[in-house]
């Protein structure tokens, strides 16, 4: 039987602020357990959160950055659950007026753009992180509270998603979209962005939605994307020998790439919302909100065919360019320099970029500025170096972060146009190669680049090899 | 309304209490009567009345995004019913 795959995603991002979400307790992540806690945030009686106003306004950033319409009454709910990581047996979240409803995301998928709903953006408080002990038998778990109260947004997407292709493209999408707004710094690998997935099996060419099973511990975009990969086969092979699929959770193992019933939907939990009496609601009026607005950068999708139509630039150097903002900024910022952007383009991708991952260097702290590149791609085209020589003076300033000019005088790399020079190695290459001379002219036409290059080797690669061809043909004849 | 034996079974799991049967009864009756009363607001007529999300009438109460003094580990882990070396210490989860 054949089956349409329909896949939802919960998204979970740490917003980057410094201090918690109701505390002043600090947000920074592989702090010593337990040492970034206070009464609040430890849930001690009689406490009393304040909200955040950072983490309040990113929040409603990343909604409006969704096309979510924004709720202007704003409330925060408690939904309580018994675990041991959530110190108050409460979370505080958003349900019953969530701060953006019915957005929308864009993104790129083979080649054509697809339209995913976003069901609502809202924002909540995180749990603190369990630890359990490797000794076998062990029956006990351990809880550091520092995560606990770190300000937590979650985008709850519409099952509009039917291949891993376009999973993959979601994530990266709204992980681009969060770090282009600058609302998170999106690192899979301290958790600080995560994703859940719900997924559910129908007869192709019905309309019906089956029973969804949730998926969690995904640690990474791949684990998303096998979790899924998995559970659409177990379904379809439980529905194919006639059995039905119970609406269910169930946890990724990431070892042994399987998953495994964490809770039924008899069981699932009754979360027992109700507004929480501890904050005030807020209001978000016009002025507050076109501020938040205009405080919106141009996104990724539309920075990328902006740069393919006023920079020429090919789809694929558009979209590496656009990858990550500091990168497209640092683009941007050459080419206000010097409007060379193809050449601009071809650096940043082929050699900047090679740099940063040979020397696995962080992407936001580029080893050069904008002037400095373009201070190369302008000697290159005035001729002062090659663009052979090029490459070395950029590995160089790579290296010291010295100017490139300074460079070019300092290891004397400045190309050689002299003529005269130029035309007197000329004469020493044509006085020892005697028996190339003769070939060339019995018509043996590659002779004439083994000259040229017996004449770069003796100018280390300095001489301006127009003027040398030029010169070479002058004095052995074409 | 009236409150059964099985939903006090389940708002005693929810809360993660045991009670005997003869608690169970006791509450039956109480949660009950309590119900019962809060039910009289159900005669009134709401029908132009917004739903009240909070009982001040104020909104937008904020702090600035600023870093206070944590307390100490120590402090934190002080009142903790079971501590293990710089940890909180809790029965075993199993999700």
């Amino acid at each position: 039987m054949e089956y349409e795959v329909v896949i939802g995603l919960e998204t979970h991002a740490e917003l980057a602020t410094i201090a918690k979400l109701f505390c002043g307790c600090s947000t920074k992540f592989g702090a010593e357990p337990n040492t970034h806690v206070c009464p609040i945030c430890l849930g001690m009686p009689g406490v009393l959160p304040v909200m955040n106003k950072k983490a309040f306004e990113y929040a409603l950033k990343a909604a409006v950055a969704l096309d979510c319409e924004i709720n202007r009454f704003t409330n925060f709910d408690r939904k309580s659950y018994y675990y041991p990581d959530l110190p108050k047996n409460y979370q505080i979240s958003q349900n019953y007026y969530n701060l953006g409803i019915d957005g929308h995301m864009d993104m790129f998928v083979n080649g054509s753009i697809k339209m995913v709903r976003i069901h609502n953006v809202h924002l909540e408080e995180e749990a603190g992180k369990l630890i359990h002990p490797e000794e076998p038998g062990a029956n006990y778990s351990l809880v550091d509270f520092n995560r606990a109260g770190v300000p937590l947004l979650e985008i709850v997407s519409y099952p509009d998603m039917r291949t891993v292709d376009e999973v993959e493209s979601y994530m990266q999408t709204v992980r681009k979209i969060l770090l282009y707004t600058e609302v998170s710094d999106c690192k899979m690998q301290e958790g600080s962005l995560r994703f859940e997935a719900s997924i559910s099996l129908r007869k192709k060419g019905t309309d019906k939605l089956g029973n969804r099973v949730e998926i969690k511990n995904l640690n990474s975009m791949k684990s998303v994307i096998k979790a899924i990969e998995y559970e659409a086969m177990r379904q379809s092979e439980l529905l194919d020998r006639g059995e039905t699929i119970d609406r269910e959770t169930r946890l990724w193992d990431e070892v042994g790439e399987k998953s495994q019933r964490m809770r039924s939907k008899e069981e699932s939990q009754d979360y027992r919302y109700f507004p929480e009496p501890d904050l005030l609601p807020v209001l978000i009026d016009e002025k507050w909100l076109s501020e938040v607005k205009n405080s919106i950068p141009e996104l990724p999708l539309a920075r990328k065919q902006r740069f393919i139509e006023a920079f020429k630039l090919s789809d694929y150097d558009a979209s590496i360019l656009t990858e990550e903002k500091v990168l497209a900024d640092f683009f941007e910022e050459c080419v206000k320099i010097l409007d060379r952007p193809k050449a601009f383009s071809n650096w940043i991708i082929n050699d900047l970029l090679r740099e940063v991952k040979d020397r696995k260097l962080d992407i936001s702290n580029l080893p050069i500025k904008p002037g400095q590149l373009a201070a190369l791609v302008e000697i290159i085209e005035k001729g002062t170096i090659s663009s052979t020589i090029a490459k070395e003076v950029f590995s160089e300033m790579i290296q010291t972060g010295k100017e490139p000019q300074k460079i070019v005088e300092e290891k004397g790399m400045a190309q050689i146009s002299d003529e005269g020079l130029i035309e007197s190695v000329i004469d020493k290459v044509i006085a020892v190669n005697p028996s190339v001379i003769e070939d060339y002219k019995k018509g043996k036409k590659n002779a004439l680049a083994f000259l040229v290059g017996q004449v770069m080797k003796e100018t280390k690669g300095k001489a301006n090899p127009k003027i040398v061809n030029e010169l070479l043909i002058q004095k052995v004849g074409s | 309304m009236k409150i059964d034996k099985k939903t006090i079974e389940y708002i005693a799991n929810l809360s993660r209490i045991e009670l005997s049967d003869q608690e169970k009864e006791v509450f039956i009756h109480q949660l009950s009567d309590i119900l019962s009363y809060i039910e009289k607001l159900n005669k009134l007529n709401t029908e132009d009345i917004k739903p009240m999300a909070h009982s001040i009438n104020t909104t937008n109460v904020f702090r600035e995004d600023k870093l206070e003094l944590p307390i100490s580990r120590e402090d934190a882990l002080y009142n903790a019913p079971s501590t293990m070396g710089v940890f909180f210490k809790v029965p075993k989860v199993i999700e």
